[in-house]
């Protein structure tokens, strides 16, 4: 059966916004959630340990091939780009960066959305750069719910912005909105 | 671009025209590259991409070497050769002889990357490297060696990371574009094209490095790889797989032991 997923991309400045989410989620909801976030590459950074303070969810970095499990929190690790496989297991790439980056946001996007369709839900949060925006877009003609973060309280508003530029219908919202859209749609 | 059904009939007329199996690779990663592909060639449908792959010999070759991913670094996770170093070349001193295989070499830059810490720890005179890739693209670009500087800076910051004491750029030539490694570098490696999909064992080494090439495959197939390595080990011999690949759903699993749980290497024991 396909899974529902929670994806979240963000990049400069969007490390407190998730966890904000994160602390602030219904203790009720298990959704599988991704975080693709730029970070450095070879860095030993406690990024998991950090979010596992602020969530009840099992936080775990993802390896390749595993399968997708409810109240699991998965990020992306540094140095790979993330993708589905049709039965629904993680799968990872070292191809070449996309946007200057890897992990690409709009790969993962892209990737998810193909298959999971409407059962997708991508949030782009604060960043410097244009990553994501064309595979939020994607995933909104897949039908899937999309989210920017506000542009006025982002606090690097080009990613959100890029986003909003190639396709304006997706929903913009305050953080204290995105935690009340998740918490609504999938207690 | 193509959608993944029409990926699938592309990989079965692939198979029956120039016997490359790829049905068992990752679709996800796939499906990228080929639309990658036809994204540079100026491809629209799948019909045009088979059109020229049948009737355009050239093209199926550049079509191979360009879904392939050849992406890598030198000392990619340096902490890796770090703990290659500590943990595994003392063992490999106690070999008059050493066989390392590096499978799935890309552009060599890995197969150097180990070349040079062999060297520097006196144990290039008696180690012979088989490098090998299914891409012939990628074995002549790694006979060459050559590397555009852009990298450098990353490759060196690397380099100090694993505790590398010399500069990197004494392994080199340069020129203003580009480097390229000193040919005593080359002296021990052989490269030659090798499929683990559909090739067997050729030599028996201690030490296998196959990073970041078993993420292509499905679960099926590399679990098939995985045999293979088992198989081209002595008891006692390493096998070092990508970071965040597992050995553990493979049925080889229960004959090897872990030597670093975090970097992923393993010792066959039986």
């Amino acid at each position: 059966m396909k899974p529902e997923i929670i994806i979240i991309g963000g990049s400069a400045g969007a490390f407190d916004t998730i966890l904000s989410i994160l602390n602030n989620l219904d203790k009720s909801i298990d959704t599988p959630i991704v975080i693709v976030l730029h970070r450095l590459k070879n860095s030993n950074s406690s990024f998991e340990s950090i979010l596992q303070r602020s969530t009840h969810y099992t936080v775990k970095e993802i390896d390749d091939k595993e399968k997708i499990e409810k109240g699991f929190i998965y990020t992306a690790p540094a140095n790979y780009h993330l993708l589905l496989e049709e039965n629904y297991t993680f799968s990872l790439d070292v191809s070449e960066l996309v946007n200057f980056s890897r992990p690409s946001i709009d790969i993962t996007f892209e990737s998810f959305s193909i298959l999971l369709k409407e059962k997708c839900c991508g949030i782009l949060l604060s960043g410097s750069n244009h990553d994501g925006a064309i595979g939020l877009k994607i995933m909104a003609e897949n039908n899937g719910k999309t989210i920017i973060q506000d542009c006025d309280e982002a606090e690097f508003a080009i990613m959100p912005k890029a986003a909003k530029n190639i396709y304006n219908k997706h929903q913009e919202l305050n953080t204290k909105d995105i935690i009340n859209t998740l918490n609504n749609e999938y207690n | 671009m193509i959608k993944l059904n029409e990926l699938d009939e592309l990989l079965f007329t692939i198979k029956k025209q120039f016997d490359y199996d790829f049905s068992d690779y990752s679709k996800a990663s796939m499906l990228r590259r080929v639309n990658r592909f036809m994204d540079i060639n100026n491809m629209k449908t799948s019909v045009d991409l088979k059109f020229e792959l049948i009737n355009n010999p050239t093209i199926f070759q550049n079509f191979i070497n360009e879904i392939v991913v050849n992406v890598s670094e030198f000392f990619r996770d340096p902490s890796f050769f770090k703990s290659l170093h500590e943990k595994v070349f003392p063992y490999l001193d106690s070999y008059p002889k050493i066989n390392i295989w590096t499978a799935g070499c890309s552009f060599g830059e890995e197969t150097y990357s180990l070349n040079i810490l062999l060297k520097e720890n006196n144990l290039f005179p008696k180690t012979r490297i088989y490098a090998t890739d299914i891409s012939r693209n990628a074995i002549e670009q790694s006979k060459k060696g050559i590397y555009d500087n852009t990298n450098f800076k990353d490759y060196t910051k690397n380099y100090y990371e694993c505790g590398g004491k010399e500069s990197l750029k004494n392994y080199f030539v340069s020129d203003e574009k580009h480097s390229m490694i000193n040919s005593e570098f080359k002296q021990n490696i052989l490269f030659s094209n090798h499929n683990l999909v559909a090739d067997s064992v050729f030599k028996e080494c201690q030490l296998i490095l196959c990073r970041n090439v078993l993420i292509y495959f499905n679960s099926k197939l590399q679990n098939k790889a995985f045999e293979l390595f088992y198989d081209s080990l002595p008891v006692h011999g390493f096998l070092a797989i990508g970071k965040k690949e597992s050995l553990r759903f493979s049925s080889v699993y229960e004959n090897f032991k872990e030597i670093d749980r975090e970097e992923k290497i393993y010792q066959k024991i039986r």
